[in-house]
């Protein structure tokens, strides 16, 4: 009743918009709601990691543990994010351009990590090579170990990032059809040589789109990776555990010291992925696409 | 695979579409191998393992007091997250794709910060400022109010990773809706406020519904951000995912995958549910999310 009220004293308002007082109400809310739960988290990163000055942060950094973490956190990255990235590209090139049976259940079942939580992706692989599971005592008469150990923490990080690439690139790829493809292949192109002259130029923007969004899960996951990596301080600690190792420790300021390297990645990769989404968002997103 | 497409081929049936597009058989098969590897293959052995205890022994294992605090923890603390969620992520999302104003696009990229920001590094930094000398738990201290530490930390962790899900499922929809339905309803007679309880807020019930379930399930599922804010006390402020970690510890590998398997036929219903919820959208509004 309010609004009908102010709105006829407001001649201009239009009959579907919300007078200007409400308006900057709800907005009002909206921002000090989202500057609380979200702002304000981000603001304590660098507040805490810089509270007792610049010389015991850069300390907090340099610390050999620290660096171990810091090492083992981008190995982990530079091995799960490439492939996943195969995997996307494989699973959209199959789904995109071929119509088949299931494909639609498919598609539902790479969501599926999604659903399933970090500590339960983290769960499978102790269940799987763990001690009595009949894969792991195998592999250690190899001498390969899985758990407590890179190989655990590269599966687990794969298994919550899995989705990533493919669910950026399916839709985009499925809109963009197969008429590109098929001149190609009619112009005397092979499979291969259509894929990277024809399908990636297309796909491109979207593909980094995902590789971000995947490159900052699988570097900031915690989770799934505390259940198997066992964390032996400076070998299986990545970032992450680092930070809770620390902060457990009553160490808060090295803690939030090496949490706010992440919550800088967090930043950048925010920043990349709203220029991708402004500058590129017909080439990113499916339905606006010509 | 190749035995059951030539098969099916002879009787008339066949597995998929003729193409002139190579690669059909090496990108399926990379696909299901390395899905099987990596996904099918470790969730089997999850429900290996529980089949193997007999459903007296799962459901003794299922049915103990911890167990069943941690479970009643987790999700009455998401359902209230996703519920506070609901609200504000439909407003938020109202207000990013109604109004102008100065900032709007650096606010709606800040709404993915959850997604971006490590749950560890969220965890403790919600903990710093909820304490009782904390920001913000400096203000609800003397009135005798703990968040940190009590199930109210919990469901504000629940609330900043849940938050993204509600908008980013509100948004498009919202931006679909057509400005001629609220004209024909303004023409009609129908002031503002029934506008939009009557005509725009009925559009948006599967995107909101399925924002909800959304929130509600990664709540649930959500560990990191949650397990320093917590505190932690069992049939208080212990959630399932932590339960399984400490059951993990004590190499109780059976406590462990009963625990996780109760949460993965819940958040598989749950999952169940949305795709429903998307399929009934799709007929009566002709869009999905």
């Amino acid at each position: 009743m309010a609004t009908k009220l102010t709105a006829r004293r407001h001649r201009r308002i239009s009959p579907t918009s919300e007078s200007r007082p409400v308006q900057w109400l709800l907005i009002g809310i909206s921002l000090i709601f989202m500057g609380v739960i979200l702002v304000l988290p981000l603001y304590a990163v660098f507040h805490e990691a810089f509270s007792k000055g610049i010389d015991i942060f850069l300390a907090a950094l340099s610390e050999k543990d620290a660096q171990a973490a810091i090492r083992l956190t981008l190995l982990v990255a530079a091995i799960a994010v490439p492939l996943n990235v195969i995997f996307g590209l494989a699973a959209s090139w199959a789904i995109a351009k071929f119509e088949f049976k299931g494909k639609a259940f498919l598609i539902t079942l790479i969501d599926l990590p999604f659903s399933v939580s970090p500590v339960i992706s983290g769960l499978v692989y102790v269940l799987l090579f763990g001690a009595g599971s009949f894969l792991g005592p195998w592999l250690k008469s190899y001498g390969i170990e899985v758990l407590f150990a890179l190989p655990g923490i590269v599966l687990a990080t794969i298994f919550v990032t899995f989705p990533f690439v493919a669910r950026e690139l399916i839709p985009l790829m499925q809109d963009q059809g197969t008429g590109d493809e098929e001149a190609a292949l009619s112009l005397g192109a092979n499979g291969w040589q259509t894929f990277f002259r024809v399908t990636l130029p297309n796909i491109k923007w979207g593909l980094l789109y995902g590789v971000l969004l995947c490159n900052a899960r699988a570097m900031g996951e915690f989770g799934a990776v505390a259940v198997v990596s066992g964390k032996i301080r400076g070998q299986t600690t990545t970032m992450p555990l680092q930070v809770e190792m620390l902060y457990n420790e009553y160490n808060a300021t090295a803690a939030f010291a090496l949490a706010s390297l992440l919550a800088l990645l967090a930043l950048v990769t925010l920043v990349l992925k709203s220029v991708l989404e402004w500058r590129f968002g017909e080439e990113i997103a499916a339905g606006t696409h010509e | 695979m190749s035995t059951a497409v030539s098969t099916a081929r002879r009787q008339g049936w066949s597995f998929r579409r003729p193409s002139v597009i190579p690669g059909f058989g090496l990108t399926l098969g990379f696909t299901l191998t390395y899905f099987s590897l990596i996904i099918l293959i470790p969730l089997l052995a999850l429900a290996i393992r529980s089949a193997g205890l007999g459903p007296e022994g799962f459901w003794k294992a299922a049915t103990d007091p911890r167990v069943l605090g941690s479970l009643r923890v987790s999700f009455v603390t998401a359902l209230i997250a996703a519920g506070v969620n609901v609200v504000f992520g439909t407003l938020i999302a109202w207000v990013l794709v109604r109004y102008r104003f100065p900032g709007r696009r650096i606010f709606d990229a800040i709404i993915d910060l959850p997604f971006a920001l490590p749950t560890a590094v969220a965890g403790i930094a919600l903990t710093a400022i909820y304490a009782p000398n904390g920001t913000v738990g400096w203000l609800f201290a003397p009135l005798g109010w703990r968040i940190a530490y009590t199930p109210a930390g919990i469901v504000i962790a629940m609330i900043f990773i849940g938050l993204p899900f509600v908008v980013r499922t509100i948004q498009p929809i919202l931006e679909e809706v057509s400005h001629e339905i609220e004209e024909a309803s303004a023409t009609l007679g129908a002031n503002r406020f029934q506008t939009i309880t009557k005509v725009i807020l009925p559009s948006l019930t599967p995107a909101i519904l399925t924002g909800f379930a959304l929130a509600f399930a990664r709540g649930v599922g959500e560990y990191g951000s949650i397990i320093f804010i917590a505190g932690n006390i069992p049939f208080v402020s212990e959630i399932a995912p932590l339960l399984i970690y400490i059951r993990l510890q004590e190499f109780n590998y059976v406590g462990a995958t009963v625990i996780a398997t109760v949460m993965l036929l819940l958040s598989f219903a749950l999952l169940f549910a949305i795709n429903l919820i998307q399929a009934w959208s799709r007929r009566r509004y002709g869009y999905g999310n």
